[in-house]
């Protein structure tokens, strides 16, 4: 028994050493220098600062000149990250969804009049799984465009043609959908500069 | 529902039955002492390791010293494991300046990973160092799953044995199993995720001010070395609170997919390995044939129920798919993938939030962990957890056909059987019991969230997936803020809840274990018969067929009042609460 005892701290205290310290440690030395982007978190730099990170969804609520995120149950917060947790039959959910609804149609209906409660993508208004998802539907994004488009005074097709630049499908629709990454395609909407 | 969504379900299927028999010739020949490639590198480090732990002459063990060696490791990783957490606040590598958990939520987490289970009570980026994580996480995954793995291949070698009750040596087979399977998928698996975007530092967080002048903190760390062994190992814990779903944890719909593979890999690897083992590989992939087919069905069945609205969705006037506590890469697909394939391992990582899935898609993650784990089910823990329900199996098909029941060649005899039946009511009672007790007490009650028949299901969801070994969750279930760990908020647990479920979590790992340990010591060097005309084969579709009825209908029999009363009323009514 007493040996058994031995060789089991001994087992755990050798095992932790390289489990614990060289297992990582060695990772984060090859991930540093193959991957050292993704490794420290697809930081996104611009002018000399971090502006956020390729994957991580920020809040645009403020700037109606701006694609608006997926809702979040976090507050965009990816330091405790969240999910509203509410059931399938939640009459808060219920009540959520029902505002999210009438807000984009608040926000989009002047620019795009056929819009109606059906027709809003369900990605539109319904919250995360992380509180902070990078991307939105191309459904979500070109009726954005509509706004996008007045609010800066640019051509629509131009606002639609920068969606589509910005639109990954290298999921295929095999390991998922198309989708818009929304930090990316406002990021190139300053680019273009008009306000 | 899409083409390709269905494709996606295909193409796992597709590859995890070509990697299957690779593999798990691979576990064969390392666990048989037999050359392996690795082992030109690795060989000393293997022999100096098991020098030091066991001594240069490891003796065989019997079933019971085999299973003595295999409680007092993890007797003594327990206590490890909650020192290291207790003592968070004075150890290195804490750039945040976490204070150390609570006692009760110290023990629900040690208990959670020492038993392979990884359910959480705290969200990892709030409470947990960058130290606590790998010393302590990382670790445990690997050296729990490396227990299932080390018993589940002694409990085979009883099945096998022809004459003698030698099991093995505990100590060699932790270490060979370490050293040439977990070790070397997982520095595969997280060089993959860190090239995808998953983040590896030991830097703290980056604050950012966004583009419309608000801030941000990107919470960083070691995530994609704890990822990748978190999903080999069945463990499943999330570096963050939200585990696959955090992009920095699972940035893109192939990262998704290679997750949802790993989970199930290395305990669909050991059907094969049980083939050759036992001399008959057709005998292993009636096993994998069960489990393929169950998980198949699984999916089925929830990734169309999720490609639908949920009643909450319809009430408001809103149309599509199931979005609430979905990212938008993985969409249904990729959210139903990791939910089936991640309770039907033991595994609990999921990429979106199950407490928001429809009654129907709930119940298949709940109804993959009332099977009792044997979809793949956990590392080891998966494949003996089957072993003992195809004996009872063959003992029900014994008694229909009123011969004296066999497998491979060895009469299941009163011993046998009774410790098959303890085994397989054990686990549903400790969940049935829990569930029943937390929502009698007003202790209990705390903890749940939503309102009306969800706040039943979050319960029992809770002590299935923890007695079952799973860890996945409907989080909305943690109670509140812990009030002594004021700068931990995601240390949200709740003295009731952490207690009850580490005592479901440390008996649903170990008495199984063991029972199946006693088992394999029973059938140990029993005597053949020679199989004739009147012998059932277990090698049949037949058979396959008989097993997935047995393992449905115990299943069934037991936990549908209990479904009936949650998911089962969701489902059929379109009413908010």
């Amino acid at each position: 028994m007493l040996r058994q005892l031995r060789s089991a701290v001994v087992a755990v205290v050798v095992l932790s050493a390289l489990l614990g310290l060289a297992y990582p440690l060695a990772i984060t030395g090859v991930a540093q220098t193959l991957w050292s982007n993704q490794a420290n978190g697809s930081q996104i730099h611009q002018r000399g600062r971090v502006v956020g990170s390729s994957l991580i969804g920020q809040s645009f609520a403020s700037d109606p000149a701006y694609f608006q995120s997926r809702p979040s149950a976090s507050g965009y917060n990816p330091a405790q990250t969240a999910a509203s947790n509410l059931g399938p039959n939640s009459a808060q959910l219920r009540d959520q969804i029902r505002g999210r609804v009438a807000a984009y149609l608040r926000r989009e209906r002047p620019y795009d009049p056929g819009l109606t409660a059906p027709t809003v993508p369900a990605d539109a208004v319904t919250a995360s799984g992380s509180g902070v998802d990078p991307d939105i539907s191309v459904a979500n994004a070109r009726i954005q465009a509509h706004r996008i488009a007045a609010v800066r005074h640019l051509p629509l097709p131009v606002v639609l043609r920068l969606i589509a630049e910005h639109t990954d499908s290298s999921a295929a629709g095999l390991f998922g959908p198309d989708t818009v990454n929304v930090l990316a395609v406002n990021l190139a909407l300053d680019a273009i500069g008009k306000r | 529902m899409t083409a390709g969504g269905w494709l996606q379900i295909a193409l796992l299927l597709a590859v995890l039955t070509a990697l299957t028999p690779l593999l798990g010739g691979y576990i064969d020949r390392v666990f048989k002492g037999e050359p392996v490639l690795l082992a030109r590198v690795l060989g000393p480090v293997e022999r100096g390791l098991t020098r030091l732990v066991v001594g240069s002459e490891p003796a065989g063990q019997d079933w019971k010293e085999y299973a003595v060696s295999t409680l007092i490791f993890s007797a003594v990783c327990f206590v490890v494991l909650y020192v290291i957490l207790r003592t968070q606040s004075i150890q290195p590598f804490n750039p945040q300046g976490f204070r150390s958990p609570p006692w009760d939520l110290a023990f629900n987490t040690a208990a959670s990973f020492v038993s392979n289970t990884s359910w959480q009570y705290y969200g990892g980026e709030t409470t947990l160092s960058n130290f606590s994580q790998m010393a302590g996480i990382t670790v445990h995954s690997f050296l729990s799953a490396a227990v299932g793995l080390a018993v589940a291949i002694a409990i085979v070698r009883g099945f096998a044995n022809r004459s003698g009750k030698v099991l093995g040596n505990f100590w060699v087979d932790l270490i060979r199993g370490l050293l040439y399977v977990l070790v070397p998928l997982a520095v595969l698996g997280s060089l993959f995720l860190v090239a995808e975007g998953v983040v590896q530092t030991l830097a703290g967080s980056v604050h950012i001010s966004t583009l419309t002048g608000g801030h941000q903190t990107l919470a960083l760390g070691p995530v994609a070395s704890q990822k990748a062994i978190n999903v080999l190992s069945s463990d499943g814990g999330g570096f963050f609170a939200v585990n696959s779903a955090m992009p920095f944890e699972d940035p893109t719909g192939l990262a998704n997919f290679v997750e949802a593979l790993m989970t199930v890999l290395v305990p669909a690897a050991l059907t094969a390995t049980y083939g050759r083992m036992v001399g008959s590989r057709r005998q292993g992939w009636a096993l994998y044939g069960v489990m393929a087919f169950m998980l198949l069905g699984a999916m089925a069945v929830a990734y169309p129920a999720e490609s639908r609205p949920s009643p909450a969705m319809r009430a408001a006037g809103v149309h599509g798919v199931n979005m609430e506590g979905k990212e938008q890469r993985f969409q249904v697909p990729g959210s139903t993938l990791t939910a089936v394939t991640g309770t039907a391992s033991g595994d609990g990582t999921t990429s979106a939030a199950l407490d928001s899935f429809t009654g129907l898609g709930g119940s298949i993650p709940m109804a993959d962990m009332m099977t009792g784990e044997v979809i793949f089910g956990g590392v080891g823990s998966g494949l003996f957890g089957m072993l003992l329900m195809v004996l009872l199996a063959v003992f029900i098909a014994g008694l229909m056909v009123g011969r004296t029941p066999e497998y491979l060649g060895k009469k299941i005899e009163a011993r046998e059987i009774k410790l098959v039946t303890i085994g397989a009511i054990f686990v549903p009672l400790v969940v049935l019991f829990m569930t029943a007790w937390a929502l009698s007490t007003r202790y209990g009650l705390r903890s749940i969230f939503n309102a009306g028949p969800q706040g039943f299901s979050e319960t029992l969801y809770a002590y299935t997936s923890q007695a079952n070994n799973n860890g996945s969750a409907f989080a909305g279930y943690v109670g509140f803020v812990q009030p002594h760990a004021p700068g931990n908020a995601g240390a949200s647990g709740v003295a009731f809840a952490d207690l009850a479920g580490g005592g479901a979590m440390l008996f649903g790992r170990f008495v199984p274990m063991l029972l199946a340990l006693a088992v394999a010591g029973s059938l140990s060097g029993k005597r053949t018969i020679i199989s004739g005309g009147g012998t059932m084969r277990t090698d049949t579709v037949i058979f396959a067929v008989l097993l997935i009825a047995t393992i449905s209908i115990v299943a069934l029999l037991t936990f549908v009042p209990a479904l009936m009363l949650g998911p089962l009323v969701q489902t059929l009514t379109g009413r908010v609460f």
